[in-house]
């Protein structure tokens, strides 16, 4: 039980019916804030392209046959671990199950690539089975490079640090690794809903 | 990318705070007992936590504004319509208790062992976590050369105006007064960008480690303005905070 902090009181208007979808320790937010650890990278898309690999074996797409991929709209919930939470997010992208059978890959863990050097590592169990996009738009628009774009992972059921920007690959492996992030500490999972932010959490 | 690291768990305990002190008329830093505190790096945050009477709890991350060694120290700027930041700056007062859990992130990090030359590029808070870094340079002797750019909307919106005012042997500071100036300002008056950041940073051959933290549409404009001058992106670390609406 924690301490009452002496004359705090709420002063954001109470979620009502949306109290259920918001993780613990986190709030609601209409805007879109930004996070990322160094300048946003610029890729041309005639330079731009996507790989699904295991070990030598590697399937790469350029944009425009990234583009020509079947693709979905998800509207989804997200979750910053930085506490904002953000609801009825509209994207559109291929989905990683999409990507994975193409490619023929398989495997337990996956670690996505991207533009900048910054890795995350993920369980190819949330990856599939309808959880994960490399999505393109958002909000019917072509994804903003502040956002991610040309493309960047969305994993909504976890933290949002796990969908990552400007990915251009994910890479199949056999172990657990821990990305970017996940090296300074931060949880190598990380499920909002059981509050993993950090290491141990 | 060598880090530092974390990886103990990260449990909250509970502060108590011993002094706070107005920087400007919408910031104060509060100074914290923090009794099993196990140290920090320049540069890192800490999360905050508050619980109300009728249960209702709020989170929010600070970036922590005292060197490795000083006691925990948060800088806080009050949001009009935010929810923690109002209670930091308006209501908690000395000999409260407040619940916290750090440090966090080892990437925004400096120390005397990253070298440099320093590149710190300010906007607005967006000061805090590299005065904490400019502290810790001058509290473990580090000759780094440090340049530091500070933007503020006026001069009464500059944080630790007096200790930026008497900087440390190689440290220069340079601020840039983006709304209103005093009479008789000689310096910038503009919002930070390609031509002034040509006239105030390093060259890109000196490979200057560079801090960038402040809203995001200062550190996408600087960042950016630093990667096309031909800094290494690598190089350049950011954090940026706001347009999310309260904090």
């Amino acid at each position: 039980m924690s301490p009452l902090s002496r004359g705090f009181h709420r002063r954001r208007q109470d979620p009502g019916e949306n109290a259920g979808r918001i993780p613990p320790g986190q709030y609601l937010v209409k805007d879109f804030p930004v996070l990322s650890a160094g300048p946003t990278p610029h890729t041309a898309l005639d330079r731009w392209s996507f790989s699904v690999g295991r070990g030598g074996q590697q399937k790469t797409w350029s944009w425009d046959e990234f583009r020509a991929l079947p693709s979905q709209d998800v509207t989804v919930d997200i979750h910053c671990v930085t506490k904002w939470s953000k609801l009825d997010t509209a994207w559109q992208g291929v989905s990683v199950d999409t990507l994975l059978d193409l490619a023929g890959q398989d495997g337990p863990f996956a670690m996505a690539h991207c533009d900048g050097g910054y890795t995350t590592n993920l369980p190819v169990a949330d990856l599939t089975g309808g959880k994960a996009w490399v999505a393109y738009a958002y909000g019917g628009q072509p994804l903003e490079p502040e956002h991610g774009g040309p493309a960047r992972l969305l994993v909504p059921h976890l933290y949002f640090w796990k969908s990552a920007k400007w990915v251009r690959s994910l890479e199949l492996r056999d172990t657990n690794d821990p990305g970017f992030w996940e090296n300074y500490g931060y949880h190598i999972y990380g499920d909002p809903w059981r509050e993993q932010r950090y290491a141990g959490d | 990318m060598a880090g530092t690291a974390l990886r103990g768990r990260l449990t909250w305990q509970l502060a108590k705070v011993s002094a706070v002190c107005d920087e400007t008329a919408s910031v104060r830093t509060i100074m914290l007992d923090v009794p099993d505190w196990p140290g920090h790096e320049a540069g890192q945050h800490l999360d905050v936590r508050l619980t109300a009477e009728d249960g209702y709890v709020a989170e929010r991350s600070y970036s922590i504004a005292s060197a490795p060694g000083e006691p925990v120290a948060i800088t806080v700027e009050r949001l009009d319509d935010g929810e923690v930041s109002p209670y930091l700056t308006d209501e908690l007062r000395a000999g409260d208790e407040l619940e916290l859990r750090g440090p966090i992130g080892g990437y925004f990090v400096w120390g005397p062992g990253d070298g440099g030359p320093l590149l710190l590029l300010a906007g607005g808070s967006g000061i805090v976590p590299l005065r904490a870094i400019l502290r810790h340079r001058e509290r473990t002797g580090s000759a780094v050369p440090v340049r530091l750019l500070y933007s503020s909307r006026s001069l009464d919106d500059v944080i630790y105006q007096a200790e930026l005012d008497r900087p440390a042997p190689g440290v220069e500071v340079i601020h840039t007064l983006t709304r209103h100036q005093p009479p008789g300002w000689a310096g910038y008056a503009r919002r930070v960008d390609a031509a002034l950041l040509g006239e105030v940073a390093w060259p890109a051959a000196s490979m200057p480690l560079t801090y960038v933290c402040g809203p995001t549409s200062f550190v996408e404009a600087v960042s950016q303005a630093l990667v096309q001058s031909g800094y290494p992106p690598l190089r350049v670390k950011t954090e940026r905070f706001g347009a999310t609406g309260g904090t």
